[in-house]
């Protein structure tokens, strides 16, 4: 069963697209929505709860639309990125609130429960003000998770974490998707996505640029091309010797160096060693030219 | 489904606009209401009307729609400001029970900080249960209603509220109220002194509406405000990174 459906969706602000015509099915498990800041995870979040109309194309979540259905949250949980939280209220207080809110037939026992979940019940009964940001967040997922949602939708919910936090929040949504439940949160940072989802949807620049496996989507990141810097004592006799190498498939001289492309990664890191070393040539820098995460989404959206 | 007005919702907007430290600031109104009242009734001023003047047109021109100012402004507006509203409204709560609960609090929480004043200000100037002091608590308390009804619409329209309600205040019922005799008939000022000026037919209270305009504007604006205040809560969006 399909939990979330989005259908052709674009959204704009005047000139700027945010979206740009994005289709994806989110189903039961754990999903992680990657990319770069200012991707648009958090403008496709906000569509898929209800909190912003799509300017074309349709959101639908357990096959109902979510704009303007206040309804939806019977089945949705939303744990926001930026959203401060009522800080006068103790932990225990926000979450029993929400509880009511959603008229759940025992609010207390109901609260207890998800605050027992995230692990927050020594700190339940202090205001939220005195909360580091980690516990602010756990705090925020246990309002999320207070009506035994079927959907949890959770924008950068590792930001401000320590390590520690961190994985217990990744055992926590692991957790809740081996249950069944549908799953869904944004991370712009890959090794997050990594330990936590089999499936990814990839964002870039409003796009989409790839879906599905995590595993063949990160061999497709390492296949791709690579571009080093590499300063020797004698650039042009490194380049000549490299480009006779069948995983080199470009030498360029630069003022700033000597730049490789090549297609295997593996390869080329393990030759340049004793290439240098067997025409007397010393290595004094190699730099990998394109590491940035934008770098690698951009090839992304080209293959 | 719960009732209109939402009890959870109520109890977290009252904590929340008292607990900030701007609800020191509602209470200074009405303290110099009270303070200015007592002086003249020991002063003995010369002029009859005073009573009238200082309920009136103080109480009715300054404490009463700038109290209902920064209350009806910020039983909603703060939570969308910090964005805390996300939790409210991600959940099935309706729209409207949060309009009307928001509602309900700010003109709860004004009729206490002006009317309750603006009647005891009214038994100490005209030395007991007189038609002006009646008058001008029955005045306050629909002014509290009709303005905050106002002023939570403002605030779902607007994240820049205040300057757009005191814009209201001081343009529309200040300045043309008193130039033009149309827009009068649309000042909520106006409604607030026309229902007091029923009961204490003073002319001193400068009103200039009858009871049936007064009753019948006043319903609409409420109403329409707070239908509008609905239908833009309903489709309350979040601004995106991108914007």
């Amino acid at each position: 069963m399909t939990s979330i459906e989005v259908r052709n969706v674009s959204r704009w602000y005047g000139n700027v697209v945010a979206i740009n015509d994005i289709s994806m099915s989110v189903g039961p498990g754990v999903t992680g929505l990657l990319g770069p800041n200012g991707a648009g995870k958090s403008t496709l979040l906000h569509m898929i709860a209800g909190f912003l109309e799509p300017s074309r194309g349709e959101v639908t979540v357990a096959g109902e639309p979510s704009w303007r259905n206040a309804g939806l949250f019977r089945t949705v949980g939303l744990v926001p990125e930026h959203a401060s939280v009522y800080a006068f209220l103790t932990g225990a207080e926000f979450v029993r609130a929400t509880a009511k809110l959603h008229e759940l037939p025992d609010p207390a026992a109901a609260a207890r429960r998800a605050i027992a979940i995230v692990e927050m019940a020594d700190a339940q009964d202090r205001k939220i003000t005195t909360y580091s940001k980690g516990m602010r967040q756990r705090i925020k997922v246990a309002a999320a998770l207070v009506h035994d949602p079927g959907v949890i939708l959770l924008d950068e919910p590792f930001n401000g974490m320590d390590p520690r936090q961190r994985l217990h929040m990744m055992d926590l949504l692991h957790g809740l998707g081996a249950q069944g439940r549908t799953i869904l949160f944004s991370s712009h940072i890959l090794e997050e996505v990594e330990r936590l989802s089999g499936t990814i949807q990839v964002m870039v620049s409003g796009r989409l640029a790839a879906s599905g496996d995590f595993r063949a989507i990160r061999r497709l990141m390492t296949s791709r091309p690579h571009v080093f810097l590499v300063r020797t004592s004698d650039d042009r006799l490194l380049g000549a010797r490299l480009i006779g190498r069948p995983a080199v498939t470009g030498v360029e001289l630069t003022a700033r160096g000597l730049q490789v492309r090549t297609s295997d990664y593996g390869t080329f890191t393990r030759e340049l060693a004793g290439l240098t070393r067997d025409a007397g040539i010393r290595l004094r820098e190699l730099l990998p030219a394109d590491e940035s995460l934008e770098s690698v989404f951009a090839y992304l959206i080209a293959s | 489904m719960s009732g209109i007005v939402n009890g959870t919702v109520a109890r977290i907007t009252f904590r929340a606009t008292m607990g900030r430290k701007r609800a020191f600031l509602f209470a200074i109104p009405p303290v110099i209401l009270l303070l200015v009242t007592a002086a003249l009734k020991l002063a003995k001023p010369e002029r009859a009307s005073w009573p009238a003047d200082i309920l009136g047109v103080f109480g009715f021109s300054v404490v009463l729609p700038l109290t209902a100012l920064v209350i009806g402004t910020s039983v909603l507006g703060a939570e969308i400001d910090d964005g805390s509203i996300v939790h409210l409204l991600a959940t099935p709560v309706r729209r409207s029970s949060v309009i009307i609960t928001k509602f309900a609090v700010a003109a709860v929480m004004t009729m206490i900080f002006v009317a309750v004043p603006e009647l005891l200000a009214g038994l100490i100037a005209t030395g007991g249960v007189t038609r002006l002091a009646v008058g001008v608590f029955a005045g306050a308390l629909a002014g509290s209603v009709i303005y905050n009804a106002f002023f939570v619409m403002v605030s779902v329209l607007t994240t820049r509220a205040i300057a757009v309600g005191l814009l209201y205040l001081l343009v529309w019922e200040g300045l043309l109220g008193n130039l033009v005799s149309g827009a009068s008939e649309l000042s909520i000022g106006q409604y607030s002194l026309g229902l007091a000026n029923s009961i204490a037919r003073d002319p001193a209270l400068n009103a200039h509406l009858t009871l049936t305009t007064v009753i019948v504007g006043g319903a609409i604006v409420t109403v329409a405000a707070l239908a509008v205040a609905i239908r833009r809560l309903g489709a309350f969006s979040v601004k995106g990174d991108a914007a």
